[in-house]
């Protein structure tokens, strides 16, 4: 069988019902395999998108997302989507296009290093040197990006490699002997956290990404429950509790809820669940939590001691170890605690100004979580993603979509055509910013082309909203290259003219009926929403400061 | 803090590639390595030193653990023999031979080649020792150095294979 026939197969065997990608020269052999196959293939517009839609794919449904693309440009466009999916540990497969075996290393005609370039960004990658690994390489790959700690692999595929002719035999099992992820935690550090957790006064559960990577959501609220204990989640960890539960703080950080920042400050207990205490989550590392005891539950044993001291470190599923602890646990009352935590809640509730006629970008997330409350939503990088964050209440884990880790302007987009695949029947929202909307606005085509209907909902301030934030109060308001709109410039237009539909929102009045028109059209929508220019996001932890020393 | 770390790899093409490109993405410096075979062919073992502190290693080792080609790590710092060899050619004029010789037979090293004004000597120990021949032979001119780095091999019953 032709190599490439034989990775379509093994594809099909794994289960793979979707795939994003573009063609090119060097993978030519791998799309024709894909004419006679079953798996569904969106052509994307950008490498780039490919990749954040098999992204998003993976994040709302838990599977191993596939991108293809041919060699040399078209690999270095998956550099930032698989750069993404790392920071985020999702996981996907990118299988590459490369020049033929003999050419490699003449700088051949789109040849490019991927996998050299890739190293750093993927949990592993692989250069097919040999016709007969193929298969054994495939199945490796999707046990390394979908066990332990999730990641990107990639493999990159020689010309003359797809064209060979192998036995389909594809592996049963995989045995890997410099990677066994470990998934019980250790029964004396078990021990030892559940006797911390019963002495604590004032415990916090610290959730993140890590909780819906092990689908251990039921979990965390049972603890959260049979303690009891509040529970704050990183950006990325939104969702590991419903949020409107009321132990649920909403999440912490830079931008997060003033009461969950205060309230992790006071704690004497932080129980850590699959998070990697970012800079973003904790402000200052030194000044976290200073009066509080860390346990640390990740699966990632290089994650615990990395940023902060951990006093109980936890290697192990999270799962597994939760249900461990669960068993060992005793509710005890906390009252003082709890009314401590609740009089912060009441006092720095998030909050904005409202103003007549004019569009407030947290009333239109507002006004999208009241309409969509079970809506997936994905967002952009910037303001527009802390707005979403802020006002979007989740409900339930893979609702929310977001690039936490590298921070990817131009990511929500195609990541909500991904997630629309995973979930047709779902209302799928992308909260963007018209900064980075621009950045892969080019998939309103695979959209329309698809019929995909995403809703895109631009917060626009024609402005690099973030950036111009942060001259405001840090550089003296010396808005240097972040104001993005011309006149003539009409988001509504574009969409019309890739086939889409588009509306345009200039007053408050207005909002609701947008929303509704654009669940009810038979195409993507964008909504052109023109904000208060500008606006900030507020609470705001400035960088490097700790979570006490919040603004607004 | 010297550490001494004694590295199992799959003996594949880029494995170096991937121990090296993780030591500059993350910062850690190198001060040695080096890689060879082991007593079996489809595996081989690195040893690095670094000199960093108590922390920094902690995380060299989780890091390097987390590569898939990555078999076995152990700290081989302590308790254990460390050897380099090094090729020293130095300047050796007829007058200055038999010092330079004399010197070499207390290193128990060896003249490995005899030109009309020069010697290369190889010496084999620990850096310690390294430094101090190197040191002793600069009085009379060092043209080249060319050292291996460290490998370390824990004593007695500890054994890093797999």
């Amino acid at each position: 069988m032709r190599v490439a026939d034989a990775i379509v197969k093994a594809l099909e065997k794994e289960g793979v019902e979707v795939a994003f990608g573009i063609p090119g020269g060097a993978i030519m052999e791998v799309y024709d395999a894909l004419y006679d196959s079953n798996i569904r293939h969106i052509l994307a517009r950008h490498e780039q998108g490919a990749v954040h839609m098999a992204d998003g794919y993976a994040r709302a449904s838990g599977r191993v997302g596939i991108a293809f693309a041919t060699s040399g440009p078209g690999a270095t466009n998956t550099v930032t989507g698989i750069a993404t999916a790392y920071m985020d540990s999702s996981p996907i497969i990118v299988f590459t296009g490369q020049v033929p075996r003999a050419m490699i290393g003449n700088d051949a005609f789109q040849e490019a290093d991927i996998t050299g370039i890739t190293m750093p960004i993927t949990k592993h990658n692989y250069l097919v040197t040999d016709e007969r690994e193929i298969l054994k390489i495939v199945k490796e790959a999707f046990h390394i990006a979908s066990t332990g700690r999730p990641g990107p692999v990639l493999i990159d595929l020689p010309k003359d490699v797809t064209q060979a002719e192998i036995d389909f035999d594809y592996p049963e099992r995989v045995e890997i002997r410099g990677y066994k992820p470990k998934i019980q935690g250790h029964p004396k550090q078990i021990k030892r956290a559940v006797e911390l957790i019963m002495k604590s006064e004032r415990p916090i559960i610290l959730a993140g990404g890590g909780v819906r990577i092990s689908n251990a959501h039921p979990e965390v609220l049972e603890l959260a429950e049979k303690i009891p204990a509040f529970v704050v989640t990183t950006l990325m960890g939104k969702g590991a509790i419903p949020e409107e539960h009321p132990l649920c703080l909403g999440f912490i950080g830079m931008h997060g809820t003033k009461y969950g920042n205060l309230a992790v400050m006071d704690a004497d207990l932080i129980i850590a669940v699959g998070c990697r205490f970012s800079d973003r989550t904790v402000g200052r590392f030194d000044e976290f939590a200073p009066n509080a005891k860390i346990i640390h539950i990740d699966i990632d044993p290089a994650e615990i001691g990395k940023n902060v001291r951990v006093d109980v470190p936890i290697v192990g599923d999270a799962k597994h170890v939760l249900r461990e602890m669960i068993k060992l646990i005793e509710f005890k009352a906390r009252k003082e605690w709890f009314d401590h935590v609740n009089e912060l809640r009441r006092k720095y509730p998030l909050r904005y100004e409202f103003k007549e006629g004019v569009v407030k970008p947290q009333y239109v997330v507002e006004k999208v979580y009241e309409m969509f409350p079970d809506a997936i939503v994905t967002t952009e990088v910037g303001q527009n993603q802390m707005w979403a964050a802020q006002y979007f209440k989740v409900k339930y884990p893979r609702q929310f979509i977001t690039s936490g880790g590298l921070g990817t302007m131009g990511f929500g987009f195609p990541a909500a055509i991904g997630a629309k695949v995973a979930n047709p029947d779902k209302v799928v929202i992308d909260i963007a910013g018209d900064g980075s909307f621009l950045m892969n606005i080019q998939e309103l085509a695979t959209a329309v082309d698809y019929g995909i209907n995403v809703v895109v909902c631009i917060l626009n301030n024609a402005y690099l909203g973030m950036v111009r934030q942060w001259q405001e109060l840090f550089y003296d308001k010396r808005y240097s290259a972040t104001r993005l709109r011309y006149p003539e410039m009409s988001f509504e237009k574009i969409a019309k003219g890739f086939g889409a539909h588009g509306i345009t929102v200039e007053k408050p009045s207005e909002v609701e009926d947008a929303l509704k028109e654009a669940v009810e059209v038979d195409k993507p929508v964008v909504i052109d929403f023109h904000v208060e220019v500008e606006e900030n996001v507020f609470p705001f932890v400035p960088p490097g400061r700790s979570l006490r020393e919040v603004l607004g | 803090m010297k550490k001494f770390i004694a590295v199992l790899v799959e003996n594949r093409p880029g494995v170096l590639a991937r121990v090296s490109s993780l030591f500059r993405r993350r910062g850690f410096n190198i001060e040695s390595l080096s890689v060879g075979t082991t007593e079996r062919n489809d595996i081989s073992r690195m040893t690095i030193v670094v000199d960093e502190d108590e922390r920094t290693v902690e995380q060299v080792v989780k890091q390097l653990n987390k590569l898939i080609e990555v078999i076995k790590v152990s700290d081989v710092t302590d308790n254990s023999v460390h050897r380099e060899l090094a090729l020293v050619k130095v300047n050796a004029p007829p007058d200055k031979r038999g010092e330079i010789v004399e010197i070499a037979n207390i290193f128990r090293a060896r003249i490995v080649d005899v030109a009309r004004d020069s010697f290369i000597v190889e010496i084999t120990g620990d850096e310690e020792k390294i430094n101090a021949f190197i040191d002793l032979m600069r009085q009379y001119g060092i043209k080249e150095v060319a050292r291996t780095g460290v490998v370390s091999m824990a004593r007695g019953s500890k054994v890093t294979s797999i």
